[in-house]
């Protein structure tokens, strides 16, 4: 996507200047390779193949993976399987002060956590800084608290752990997803390996040094690097006990059907398409914020997105004038920079996606905005995008398209919003501005999604239980009610 | 001469023959309905159909159809005693059915006190988690005990305004179909409870490949069974329940429960 020099002219006078802010990376150390972290030691793969991780940004190699191979992923189980009996024994307000640990040691390194997670993922600094790595470390500190207090979690029923956890996670928010799976697993008892994406390995490489930091039990966290077939490997492993996915929908059917009859238990956490319901009687500008976290918030990589804009057709008109004139404030560029709004396309595969689908809305009859917007010769970059005249049927309203790409549409009545919203085979979130109280909870009991945001969006807490209805899977994560799938009952 | 009873599957509140025309003489007398992938989808359209009314129902509301339904049972005390081969293990069997129903009838309006939570979010908002039934839920009723073993898993589906489409035991179906006699008289919507008679081999693909069901019951199928439902479960992801048959719990009413948090922010 060139941009002409009248364009660009247009823009110099157009956006108000920053000085560039570039967060330091000096006190960062990324070796030029990792090992495989099992049995407590980083160890060499068993697979000599290794890939590489780049920076989606600079499209510049950062480190060296192991692709982990089948006799990896088996090292990885048995180390967990060995070390399962000693930590579900162990005394749990012990489990806990390990959890507590983590926790701390994540604060603690939390500036390097951002940089690195920055660097791999492609997400502004200010995000990774102010919500990846805090969330991570609290997840923590809220599941070390349950490790000693089962008992009350579960009345009349003594909660057992599973076993060993295989758990594969999402390049969205790779040390968050991370936190979201080892917390609970280990606050129960049981023992984990952990799979990270094959594009975002780097944050769980520096959380096995935090486990070596923390002295945890060798082998009651593992973590292999790899892609989809030894995330395959994994969840298929006969002495795996429980499955937790984060990702696709595609890919968490083929889990389904892959450990049918196994008695593994199972987690899903899939995509998404979520409706954000605007009223007429809503606060625009506080709309407008809500619409633009909802969907531009993490590149749009983010499975809970508000990629639906639902507005009342009374006043789609001036909010969509005050949307755009927003658009032309955010700020696409260099992740590392604490003034990015809106930073690099995780890979150049998912930027291949983004611009299939997106030419698909065009195709279909779709009418394309996008904010004059400088995008950097190297890297992956999709500019903030928002689709009007959007009929339901278009792709554009019913896939998920995992980047910074808004659908708008219209309705007359809440009850053709309710409609409307709940159109999809998705039901992870929606989104809900008015400022009518009983019209709030009205919407949010309509609401086919496990997680509703009234008059805000995209908000995020260790103790609030996330997850989804139909096709987005199965199972919560966070409170309560995070800690059900890592327990036995009966 | 007696008036013999013919029996009927039960779909959105009505007696219906099967579509197919078909039956089968389970018990080498009495003619039952072979129940049909078609009126598998005419069971689901209806509870589909059903499912907004019943959920929206107060818990209270739901409470007393189900005392109601209990009340109903143990009305027909000797009928069912007698349906079941009479004696004293006929009598527990049935006993234990009514107990089931009043049981999950004092669940309905406790689930969410129970199961939800209000959470301390870091920071100004108000938020909150209940319990929502997840819809369409399909029940294989046991083989073993007909009768309370088909209300132990009907009742905490419905206790939590989950809308109900059951294979009635395929050797023993005629307690079921009698059953929804007593759906019949107890204020249960129509479509609420739909209950289909015939052979699990043909029909239990159906169920669990049906895309408008939304979690499967199992507990009343053979491991072999419970792997293929598991399998074409995945072509929408329903929810597959796996637990004892004797399984009574308010832990199993949340197993047909969605966990929906709701936030707000908090100011001026």
């Amino acid at each position: 996507m060139a941009i002409t020099k009248k364009q660009s002219d247009a823009l110099a006078k157009q956006v108000f200047e920053y000085a560039p802010a570039p967060e330091a990376i000096d006190h960062v150390k990324i070796q030029p390779r990792y090992g495989l972290f099992i049995g407590g030691r980083m160890v060499e793969g068993h697979s000599k193949k290794h890939f590489p991780t780049i920076n989606p940004a600079t499209e510049k190699k950062l480190a060296e993976v192991v692709e982990a191979d089948e006799v990896d992923v088996d090292r990885a189980v048995k180390a967990a399987s060995k070390a399962f009996d000693s930590w579900a024994r162990l005394s749990p307000s012990r489990r806990a002060r390990f959890l507590f640990r983590i926790s701390r040691l994540l604060q603690e390194r939390s500036r390097e956590l951002a940089v690195v997670e920055t660097m791999d993922g492609g997400k502004p600094i200010k995000e990774s800084r102010d919500v990846d790595i805090p969330l991570s470390a609290a997840h923590f500190f809220y599941y070390a608290g349950w490790a000693d207090k089962l008992e009350w979690a579960f009345p009349n029923r003594k909660a057992r752990p599973l076993g060993v956890a295989g758990q594969v996670i999402p390049w969205n928010f790779p040390l968050l997803m991370l936190a979201w799976k080892i917390a609970p697993a280990l606050a129960a008892g049981n023992t984990v390996v952990l799979k990270p994406a094959e594009t975002t390995p780097l944050s769980a490489m520096l959380f096995a040094e935090i486990c070596m930091q923390a002295e945890l039990p060798p082998g009651v966290v593992n973590i292999i690097t790899g892609a989809g077939k030894t995330g395959s490997l994994l969840v298929s492993h006969p002495d795996v006990n429980k499955v937790a996915f984060t990702g696709s929908t595609e890919v968490g059917k083929s889990i389904q059907r892959a450990i049918a009859g196994s008695g593994k238990r199972l987690t899903l956490e899939l995509g998404g398409k979520a409706a954000n319901i605007v009223f007429d009687d809503a606060p625009l500008d506080q709309a407008v914020e809500g619409i633009v976290n909802g969907i531009y918030f993490n590149q749009g990589h983010v499975c809970c997105a508000g990629s639906r804009l639902l507005v009342q057709e009374s006043i789609a008109e001036p909010l969509l004038e005050k949307l755009k004139r927003r658009l032309s404030t955010l700020r696409l560029g260099d992740p590392l920079d604490k003034n990015t709004d809106i930073g690099a396309i995780n890979s150049r595969a998912q930027l291949e996606k983004i611009k299939g689908l997106v030419e698909s809305g065009i195709e279909e009859g779709a009418e394309l905005y996008q904010p004059e917007c400088v995008l950097p010769e190297r890297g992956f970059w999709f500019p903030p995008s928002l689709f009007t005249n959007v009929s339901q049927s278009y792709r554009i309203a019913r896939e998920e398209i995992f980047g910074p790409v808004l659908s708008v549409l219209t309705f007359r009545t809440p009850n053709e919003a309710v409609e409307k919203a709940n159109n999809t085979p998705y039901g992870l979130s929606a989104g809900v501005w008015t400022d009518k109280g009983s019209r709030i909870l009205w919407m949010a009991e309509r609401m086919r999604a496990g997680v509703v945001w009234a008059n805000t969006f995209n908000r995020f807490d260790p103790t609030s239980p996330f997850g989804g209805y139909k096709e987005s899977g199965f199972g919560r994560e966070g409170g309560v009610h995070g800690l059900l799938p890592y327990v036995d009952l009966n | 001469m007696d008036v013999r009873k013919t029996y009927k599957l039960f779909v959105n509140g009505e007696f219906v023959r099967s579509e197919s025309g078909r039956a089968y003489r389970p018990d080498g007398k009495v003619n039952v309905p072979r129940g049909s992938r078609k009126d598998l989808r005419d069971a689901v359209r209806a509870a589909r159909t059903a499912f907004p009314g019943w959920a929206g129902r107060t818990a209270m509301n739901r409470g007393q159809i189900l005392y109601r339904a209990a009340e109903m049972l143990d009305g027909r005390a000797a009928q069912f005693v007698e349906l079941l081969g009479g004696g004293a293990r006929a009598r527990r069997e049935l006993d234990q059915s009514v107990e089931t129903l009043v049981w999950y009838a004092g669940w309905t309006d406790k689930l969410s006190q129970v199961t939800g939570t209000v959470n301390p979010v870091a920071g100004p908002y108000f938020n909150f988690t209940i319990p929502e039934p997840t819809g369409v839920v399909a029940v294989v009723a046991p083989e073993e005990t007909p009768l309370s073993g088909f209300v132990r898993r009907l009742a905490p589906a419905l206790c939590g305004g989950n809308v109900v489409v059951a294979l009635a035991a395929e050797s023993h179906p005629l307690a079921a179909l009698t059953l929804a006699e007593v759906v019949a008289t107890s204020d249960v919507p129509a479509g609420v409870i739909n209950i289909i008679s015939g052979q699990r081999k043909e029909l239990l693909p159906w169920l669990a490949n049906h895309m408008d069901i939304n979690a499967i019951d199992t507990a009343g199928c053979t491991p072999e069974e419970i792997k293929g439902i598991e399998e074409a479960a995945a072509g929408n992801v329903k929810r597959v329940i796996k637990v004892t048959q004797d399984e009574q719990s308010p832990y199993l009413v949340a197993a047909f429960m969605e966990m929906k948090t709701v936030w707000h922010p908090i100011g001026v």
